[in-house]
């Protein structure tokens, strides 16, 4: 299968560019960071350890994905693999999704990699359901950056528009709190501004209900409010594959 | 490789060290501690990481000189920081067993009554601050009245299972004739039974506060 053949050659690319490395690196750096700030806490010194490596560890995984899959498709690209590619007897859509499958993987994989250390501190169903929503986050993330590469075709603006659209996904549920919040003026342009906020979240995946720190250290989140998670997620990442095809499908080369 | 080239780097590298080394690295005058942001504000400076984000900001208010700090932008910050993450502790013990316990009356008062305003929001989770709170009433402000009000809010709001009796019956406890390091350690004693206490860097604290405690008591008799 074209597909399985294209995805199995990400992976081969990620894992010969060094990514294990740069995970092994993140996990240190999380563990390293964690180790340091426990030691000035005065109390909740554990709390602290899980949380901090966490969320250093969430945002490694993004960031690690979002490169791997700019620098791997720019590079194919550049080096017109691309071409290359389109030149064998399989469809655009099966080149497409494959790369995606390969990237979707690698995400996957980071995500149980760096799953695993945070079993120090919480308890398996929690790491469990921790990791599985950081795949899903990971897979956004690397259909976001793909639609960027092959669109911007360039480097700095492909992973300025991740960064952007996967910061703004994460704290787009405060600016509406805040844009909605009792302090908030009662004025004509203040409530545009919030309007304005309500719109561009409609076009937003809620990524801060993904992959939260709280099912580490509280409690487990209800199958609802999970599933919603992961619902908003899938339909967001199905939206960015779509468009990445449409893009695909109609550009020249 | 031109020798002016490597020169330059050695003398770089050993200028930038030598500056840092110059620099005192300590505490942060009091006067820095800027106003509080909101709620709102830290949670969209977090990122949706709002428990890691707490904790930080703690270890931040920690590290400031508390000689001639503002107390009241203080609880402001301490107010965001329990909004953002209410399930924590840190802020809460932190005003109990750090900011509260400076010789100032005012701003002890100022941190206590944080600490009171705070339990009655969630009293079955909070109830072991106000229980030191009420101790501290007593033993530092001498301020009878005060320590019982505390205590009798700890019997009227708290309502769960595994709050422990002495808590309950805080005011008993108030009204008995113990002195302070003697009330500390029954305290504690009853935390650790209850399996409240659980945290090594708490415990670590605690015994460190217990030691000073004993040492203050031992320098007063002589």
């Amino acid at each position: 299968m074209p597909a399985a053949t294209l995805a199995r050659s990400v992976l081969l690319e990620a894992r010969r560019g060094g990514l294990p490395w740069l995970a092994i690196a993140a996990v240190a750096l999380g563990l390293g960071l964690a180790a340091f700030a426990s030691q000035v806490a005065l109390t909740e010194s554990l709390a602290l350890q899980a949380a901090l490596v966490a969320s250093v560890l969430r945002a490694c995984a993004v960031f690690l994905v979002a490169a791997q899959v700019t620098a791997s498709t720019l590079r194919e690209m550049q080096d017109k693999g691309l071409e290359l590619m389109l030149s064998f007897p399989f469809s655009r859509t099966t080149h497409y999704l494959g790369r995606l499958a390969g990237f979707v993987a690698c995400g996957a994989a980071l995500a149980l990699a760096f799953a695993a250390p945070l079993l120090a501190w919480a308890a398996p169903g929690a790491v469990a359901l921790w990791a599985v929503s950081l795949a899903g986050e990971a897979a956004l993330v690397a259909a976001a950056a793909l639609f960027f590469a092959m669109t911007l075709a360039q480097f700095v603006p492909a992973i300025a528009a991740t960064a952007g659209l996967y910061l703004l996904a994460r704290s787009i549920g405060a600016i509406q709190a805040i844009a909605a919040g009792p302090l908030a003026e009662a004025s004509l342009a203040s409530r545009i501004a919030q309007h304005a906020v309500d719109a561009v979240a409609l076009a937003l995946p809620r990524l801060d209900a993904m992959t939260r720190t709280a099912w580490l250290l509280y409690e487990a989140p209800s199958a609802l409010a999970y599933a919603a998670a992961l619902g908003s997620a899938l339909v967001y990442t199905l939206l960015l594959v779509a468009a990445g095809l449409f893009d695909f499908h109609r550009r020249s080369v | 490789m031109p020798r002016w080239v490597l020169g330059a780097l050695v003398l770089s590298l050993a200028a930038q060290i030598a500056w840092q080394a110059v620099r005192q690295a300590g505490a942060p005058p009091a006067t820095d501690l800027a106003p509080a942001p909101g709620a709102q504000a830290l949670r969209l400076a977090s990122f949706g990481e709002p428990e890691a984000a707490s904790r930080l900001v703690m270890l931040h208010l920690q590290s400031y000189d508390l000689q001639g700090l503002d107390y009241r932008r203080l609880v402001d910050w301490l107010d965001s920081v329990l909004e953002l993450d209410p399930r924590s502790q840190y802020p809460l013990f932190a005003a109990a067993r750090v900011f509260a316990e400076t010789a100032d009356p005012a701003r002890s008062r100022l941190a206590l009554d944080f600490v009171h305003r705070q339990f009655l929001r969630d009293p079955n989770r909070r109830w072991p601050w106000l229980a030191h709170a009420a101790l501290l009433a007593k033993h530092r402000l001498k301020d009878l009245p005060l320590a019982r009000g505390y205590a009798q809010a700890l019997d009227r709001h708290t309502s769960a299972r595994d709050v422990p009796l002495w808590a309950r019956q805080m005011e008993i406890f108030i009204l008995e004739d113990l002195n302070e390091l003697e009330a500390a350690k029954i305290m504690i004693g009853g935390l650790l039974e209850s399996g409240t206490l659980k945290d090594p860097a708490e415990l670590r604290f605690l015994k460190e506060r217990l030691d000073e405690l004993e040492a203050r008591l031992a320098g007063q008799k002589r």
